[in-house]
């Protein structure tokens, strides 16, 4: 059986390693606000939606990718839109919003003429599978959710903290709310393609958790959690390779791992001491 | 001009669906004024902060601004201070003292730009002022509640603001640290005026310079000099029942032994 190393020497296998990493700097990032601020069932719903433009584009033939983006940036849009007090429950829309995309999905892939997909490496992703048209969308992406949250990462940070303060000093709250969602949005895409429409979730948040709880500086948090990240995805992958394992469920396996021995971490000195 | 009144409430009515939570409320914020906004928990005092603050439109009336800094006269954001209570933003977020202070300098127009050179010594001037300094580099979620109380109050003063709101300052604070918050809005009082909205009305007897009980309609506006029979009227039961089982004495001057604590 030849080494790790040895096989980054196929192009798949440096494709997964590159889609990782980046996929990683994003999580820690985003998923550090998806965090602070509870968009967690928001960004899986986002992400299970998208599944039903993913259908839709493999039905005609095109890169599902294509079809993940406008889904996941129109639903994005449409529950930072709405208003919460007409709708009233907004989880409940959040959930039927996941249904729906979903249901879509699997209608167009069953219709789909000829031999059918195998819905498991949407489901849970198969970062082997990442070519290098993808590669290049996802750097793409990522570069771009990056410079968006780095121009306006202060505002974006106090309406994390404090929405209600943020408006009464006329800072345009709606707007970015509406970004870091879109952000977010493009992240659970990419994030689609390593760990699949499942796990998205748990890569969005493992990696953030563990570092909030061992971290109290916001640069640290976010340092440590892109660390946090991209040490599971790698972890995950060397896993995935030695036991034969599927790439996404090592990955998130790890992180829960390693989010189990932070909580320890924070938890038996205080008692011991 | 002497008596142009700073605000303007004008027969605001707003509510919550069908619930008219504030009845034709008229309310002059006046040049000097340390204004107590009292009444029972649910009369909707926070409420009409909100409509003041243009965080909610109300259904009907309207609020006008004559500010010092001129302005649009319909809309005042950016130019009034506002120190929230705890339960409205997350303590535990990743985030020093400072960092916070320094938020109070975000508005319309600077989001794209680098908090600048002014932006960091207004918020080093407001952390001093507040004899915070040294508490710069902590974490909201390591500092005491009075602290972070200060911390907020810095907040929202770094953008030398034409009036300063605070909601229920004392609501999260220890007795101590109410003591230290008194003294503190008496003194900030002489060069802004102060809006305090909150239930515990004995804190701020001493320096109050007018009173406006709400329970959903205005029921008294002037001095501090409140009849009982007033504030029966608003809370719609004798008074002794309604804080902490202790007589409210709008009337007196502070006294010495503070309501009972409650604890965690």
């Amino acid at each position: 059986m030849p080494s790790f190393l040895e096989a980054l020497s196929y192009d798949f296998m440096r494709n997964a390693l590159i889609a990782g990493v980046l996929a990683s700097v994003l999580c820690g990032v985003i998923g550090t606000f998806v965090v602070v601020k509870r968009l967690a069932f928001i960004s899986d719903g986002i992400s299970h939606a998208a599944f039903g433009g993913m259908g839709v584009c493999f039905y005609l033939g095109i890169d599902p990718l294509l079809g993940a983006i406008p889904v996941a940036l129109v639903c994005a849009l449409a529950l930072g839109a709405v208003d919460r007090e007409t709708i009233r429950s907004y989880d409940a829309l959040i959930g039927v919003l996941w249904a729906v995309g979903m249901a879509v999905g699997v209608v167009f892939v069953y219709k789909t003429p000829g031999y059918a997909p195998n819905l498991m490496t949407y489901l849970f992703g198969n970062i082997l599978l990442v070519s290098h048209h993808d590669l290049k969308v996802i750097l793409a992406l990522a570069v771009s959710v990056l410079a968006i949250l780095f121009l306006f990462f202060k505002g974006i940070v106090a309406v994390s903290f404090d929405e209600v303060f943020a408006r009464v000093r006329g800072v345009r709250v709606r707007f970015l709310m509406s970004l870091l969602l879109t952000m977010i949005a493009l992240s659970v895409v990419i994030l689609i393609q390593v760990v699949g429409i499942i796990l998205v979730v748990a890569l969005l948040t493992i990696p953030s958790v563990i570092s909030l709880m061992l971290w109290r500086d916001l640069k640290a948090v976010l340092a440590g959690s892109v660390l946090t990240g991209v040490s599971i995805t790698l972890g995950g992958l060397v896993l995935s390779f030695y036991y034969d394992l599927p790439s996404g469920p090592a990955i998130i396996l790890l992180g829960a791992v390693l989010l189990v021995a932070a909580y320890g971490f924070k938890k038996i000195p205080r008692r011991s001491l | 001009m002497p008596d142009t009144p700073l605000i303007e409430v004008r027969g605001v009515t707003f509510g919550y669906g069908r619930e008219v939570v504030l009845d034709h409320v008229d309310l002059n914020v006046e040049p000097r004024d340390f204004l107590a906004v009292i009444g029972p928990n649910g009369g909707g005092k926070t409420t009409l902060l909100k409509v003041i603050l243009g965080l909610v439109r109300p259904w009907s009336g309207e609020v006008i601004f004559h500010l010092p800094s001129g302005g649009d006269p319909r809309d005042p954001r950016g130019r009034l201070g506002y120190v929230p209570q705890f339960s409205t933003f997350d303590k535990d977020f990743p985030l020093r003292l400072g960092d916070m202070v320094l938020m109070g300098r975000l508005g319309r127009r600077n989001l794209l730009r680098p908090y600048s050179r002014a932006d960091r010594a207004a918020a080093d001037q407001a952390l001093e002022r507040l004899h915070l300094e040294p508490l710069a580099r902590a974490h909201v979620a390591e500092v005491s509640g009075g602290q972070l109380q200060r911390a907020l109050i810095a907040r929202a003063l770094v953008s030398s603001p034409d009036v300063l709101f605070l909601d229920e300052p004392t609501a999260s604070i220890d007795a101590e640290s109410r003591e230290t918050l008194r003294e503190l809005l008496a003194d900030l009082n002489r060069t802004i005026p102060i809006v305090v909205v909150t239930h515990d009305v004995t804190s701020f007897a001493p320096m109050v310079s007018r009173i406006a009980c709400i329970n959903r309609r205005l029921f008294y506006h002037g001095d501090p000099d409140l009849s009982r029979e007033v504030m029966e009227e608003v809370y719609g039961c004798p008074v002794e029942l309604v804080t902490h089982g202790v007589p409210h004495r709008v009337l007196d001057h502070h006294h010495d032994e503070p309501p009972p604590e409650h604890r965690r």
